[in-house]
């Protein structure tokens, strides 16, 4: 379970940062890089507060 | 608590929690340190500091440059200078700074603290309150706006701060446990922001992004009304934005708990994160927006929703233990006030302070008097520590001799303060020149009133 959390963390943040890469390459529309981050976030604060309170 | 207790008893008694030197069995790894300093740099005033730099017209060499000799000094400084005595004493300032100064002033001391941290955490409120004014349309304060700038600003900043105020009465610890949560998301927050805006200022390569960082975001030409950064304006400012923490000694409370000194050293994670890549950032965001510099339209120019969430979280969860300390302290000068009562005052305070954003706007330059006003405590620790014992000198003076207020200590921190706002040079600069004028006076004052006092007992 831990490390299912933890894959979802991780693809949170992994959410937050290569949309705009990719906005950034001209790959992605700014539109859908803002709707990703936002999802990004959500996944990161569903999952993160489980994992992160073990350490 | 009664009536008859004194200012220093209700402190000592706020305190008493950490009077003993922590127990080895209570220290930490570097890891615990790398963490807390990334943490609590990479606040919510991140978003303000890199668009000031743009709008004060820093060239793109001094800015990087600057940020790079100022972050480096300000990690020596709290490797060498916070860090050594911190895990020698194992003690907070507040209980180190009563042995050489003696509990009056150190109550003094903490008045001071409570009042510069009102008004850190207003700025901080203010920042939220532009991401939090975004939905309703609510129009921005401009660098230039010292007052209210409208009804819907007012309402917002009175709105974010009764919901810091509320929740610092319930405690801080949940909102300090969420700040460590959303921290590694807010650094990638900022850096993605920042990449995003990339190509609307003209970046399409990596080899775009020199030219276009020299004319379009660090120009050279500062905004309207602004004086003009330069190297060392950057560099003094990024060494000196926590001077209170490192030379002022305030982070002997983080350190004593570090095993080694040189954990010291892990204060570059702050640095180096929120002091060089968070500045970076907004400042690229800052630029996007033609030089608009309130956060939250910058951070959703940036990041979207997730941008002006960021702005929230990063102002509130900084502006929440801000406020708490500041009620802590505030309630050694009240009338036996309960807790509660006394952080609602400070968050009222706190909440007006915030409706001007003239605060916000000026943070440049109330984060360096703020720094200013409270290292000379710090450079009285530090000659009480490592000077007066290779003097010949009794170190721990007040405490030996059971004064209320050292007067050496007094008068370093007065002639210190004095003579730094006399000084002909901006208020980056002065702390530097301040800090050996602190030690100067505390040392000589010390070593009269100690030769006085000898003679006296012969």
């Amino acid at each position: 379970m831990r490390l299912v959390l933890k894959t979802a963390s991780m693809i949170g943040l992994a959410l937050t940062i290569v949309p705009a890469v990719m906005v950034a390459t001209h790959m992605l529309p700014w539109q859908t890089h803002a709707d990703l981050m936002a999802g990004g976030m959500v996944l990161w604060f569903v999952t993160a507060p489980f994992w992160m309170k073990k350490q | 608590m009664s009536s008859s207790k004194s200012v220093t008893e209700k402190l000592d008694s706020l305190y008493e929690y950490d009077r003993e030197p922590v127990a080895t069995t209570h220290l930490h790894g570097p890891g615990k340190f790398l963490g807390m300093y990334a943490g609590e740099h990479i606040a919510g005033t991140e978003y303000i500091i890199g668009p000031l730099f743009v709008a004060h017209g820093v060239t793109v060499t001094d800015f990087f440059g600057g940020l790079l000799l100022g972050n480096i000094l300000a990690v020596l400084s709290w490797a060498f200078i916070v860090a050594p005595i911190a895990v020698r004493t194992r003690l907070t300032l507040y209980w180190q700074l009563r042995k050489s100064a003696g509990p009056g002033l150190t109550a003094a001391y903490s008045l001071v603290n409570a009042i510069m941290f009102c008004f850190l955490a207003g700025s901080m409120i203010s920042v939220s309150a532009t991401a939090v004014g975004l939905p309703f349309g609510m129009d921005m304060p401009r660098l230039e706006d010292t007052l209210p700038t409208s009804l819907g600003w007012v309402l917002v900043v009175i709105g974010v701060g009764a919901l810091v105020t509320i929740l610092a009465i319930l405690g801080f610890e949940k909102l300090a446990r969420f700040a460590t949560i959303a921290s590694p998301w807010m650094v990638l927050v900022f850096v993605a922001g920042a990449i995003a805006v990339l190509p609307m200022l003209g970046v399409h390569s990596v080899d775009d992004f020199w030219r276009v960082a020299k004319e379009k975001i660090w120009t050279g030409t500062p905004f309207p009304g602004m004086t003009r950064f330069s190297f060392w304006h950057v560099a003094f400012f990024s060494w000196f934005c926590n001077l209170a923490m490192h030379i002022g000694m305030a982070d002997m409370s983080m350190l004593r708990f570090a095993r080694k000194w040189t954990y010291g050293f892990t204060s570059a994670s702050g640095m180096f994160l929120g002091h060089f890549v968070a500045w970076a950032a907004s400042g690229i965001l800052c630029a996007a927006a033609s030089g608009n510099v309130a956060p939250g339209p910058i951070a959703y120019l940036g990041a979207g929703v997730a941008g002006a969430v960021s702005v929230v979280i990063a102002g509130w969860t900084t502006a929440n233990p801000t406020l708490y300390r500041a009620g802590l302290a505030f309630q050694v000068a009240t009338p036996d006030w309960k807790r509660w009562k006394v952080t609602l005052a400070a968050g009222v305070i706190t909440t007006i302070a915030a409706l001007f954003p003239a605060l916000m706007m000026k943070l440049l330059d109330f984060v360096a008097l703020y720094g200013l006003l409270l290292m000379p405590m710090g450079a009285v620790v530090f000659a009480d520590y490592w000077l007066f014992p290779r003097l010949g000198l009794r170190a721990g003076y007040a405490e030996v001799q059971g004064l209320a207020v050292s007067w050496p200590a007094l008068l370093a921190w007065a002639v210190s303060l004095a003579l730094c706002f006399v000084l002909p040079v901006e208020l980056y600069f002065k702390a530097l020149p301040g800090w050996f004028i602190a030690i100067a006076t505390f040392v000589v004052a010390g070593a009269i009133q100690q030769r006085k006092d000898a003679k006296g007992a012969r």
